[in-house]
């Protein structure tokens, strides 16, 4: 049952994807064979969009990385919770963590009533309606006007909501405001994509010595 | 694209996807990590986050210049605030490609 606001949440996301992938000219059994190996939402559209414009497997590959490195954070916070647990689970489970599922799991560790098999069933769920819905939209792609339903802006959609989740405090807010102004000159003065890497780097190193300042004069 | 060129991208996505969620799984789950890094790294994904949506909601991505109202900024206003409101992800998606839909139809 917690695993079903995850499922519901990917149908329109994975419709979306799906639905441009196919307008990008990829083919259905593609879209499956990515979202198996992957199954990283923001990334996959990323990629949808890099391949659309051209760009080199090489590009492609290095932006998923430094997109999906948050996913370090998430699995340091998770390891807390599965200490002493078997390797071969871990390495099982580790395919699972993705930026909703991680949400759902840590909320139910904290709260404690919540065990590593009903965790990695969400895992599971959750791969499972991803794969089906990007499947479906691809399927559908074809059928449907470039640009209609405002699928071009599903990925930004998702990015604002899950940069909505992530604002705990003010030390957040301001961190991303220093990332906003970093990229924006950044992309406007250097060409290519380091602007991603370049101010998440500095934003975050901005907002951790505003966290120190901040812990020192209390 | 051939299926083998298909292949080799997807695998290295998968596999530059899967590594940091396993290291830290493998590596740490005995370990405790030091306190500076922990909070370095809660700080990283607000900051890629905000880097990704940065140049799509300010500037004209096809010139790279500054552009400050398109209708990308616009709907993010509303659909920030619906965010913000419902804590959901797939209604967020939905409302903020349906706005998105519409100033489609106001422009043109």
């Amino acid at each position: 049952m917690t695993a079903w606001p995850i499922c519901f949440g990917y149908i329109p996301i994975g419709l979306a994807l799906g639905v441009l992938a196919s307008q990008a000219g990829i083919p259905a059994w593609a879209v499956t064979m990515m979202s198996a190996l992957v199954f990283a939402g923001s990334a996959q559209f990323i990629c949808v969009a890099m391949l659309a414009a051209g760009a080199s497997t090489g590009s492609i590959i290095f932006t998923t990385f430094a997109v999906n490195l948050r996913h370090f954070l998430m699995s340091s916070s998770l390891a807390v919770h599965l200490s002493g647990v078997r390797r071969l689970f871990l390495n099982f489970f580790a395919y699972g963590i993705t930026d909703e599922s991680f949400a759902v799991n840590m909320t139910r560790f904290r709260a404690g009533n919540w065990g590593r098999w009903q965790a990695i069933t969400v895992n599971q769920l959750a791969n499972l309606a991803w794969v089906v819905s990007t499947t479906c939209g691809a399927l559908l792609g074809q059928f449907i006007p470039v640009g209609a339903f405002g699928t071009d802006y599903a990925l930004t959609a998702m990015f604002l909501a899950l940069l909505i989740f992530q604002l705990h405090d003010i030390i957040f807010i301001f961190t991303g405001l220093a990332s906003l102004c970093i990229a924006v000159l950044w992309y406007l003065f250097i060409p290519g994509d380091s602007y991603i890497i370049g101010a998440s780097i500095s934003a975050a190193t901005i907002g951790y010595f505003l966290k120190r300042y901040r812990e020192k004069r209390r | 694209m051939t299926f083998v060129d298909y292949l080799f991208l997807f695998g290295g996505m998968g596999l530059v996807t899967y590594i940091p969620r396993w290291l830290p799984l493998f590596y740490l789950a005995h370990r405790k990590m030091p306190q500076w890094l922990i909070d370095w790294l809660s700080l990283i994904p607000v900051a890629i986050l905000t880097a990704l949506l940065a140049p799509i909601l300010f500037t004209d991505q096809a010139a790279r210049s500054l552009e400050i109202g398109k209708p990308e900024l616009l709907v993010a206003i509303p659909t920030l605030i619906f965010a913000l409101k419902s804590k959901s992800l797939g209604g967020t998606v939905l409302v903020g490609m349906g706005l998105y839909w519409l100033t489609g139809f106001m422009v043109s």
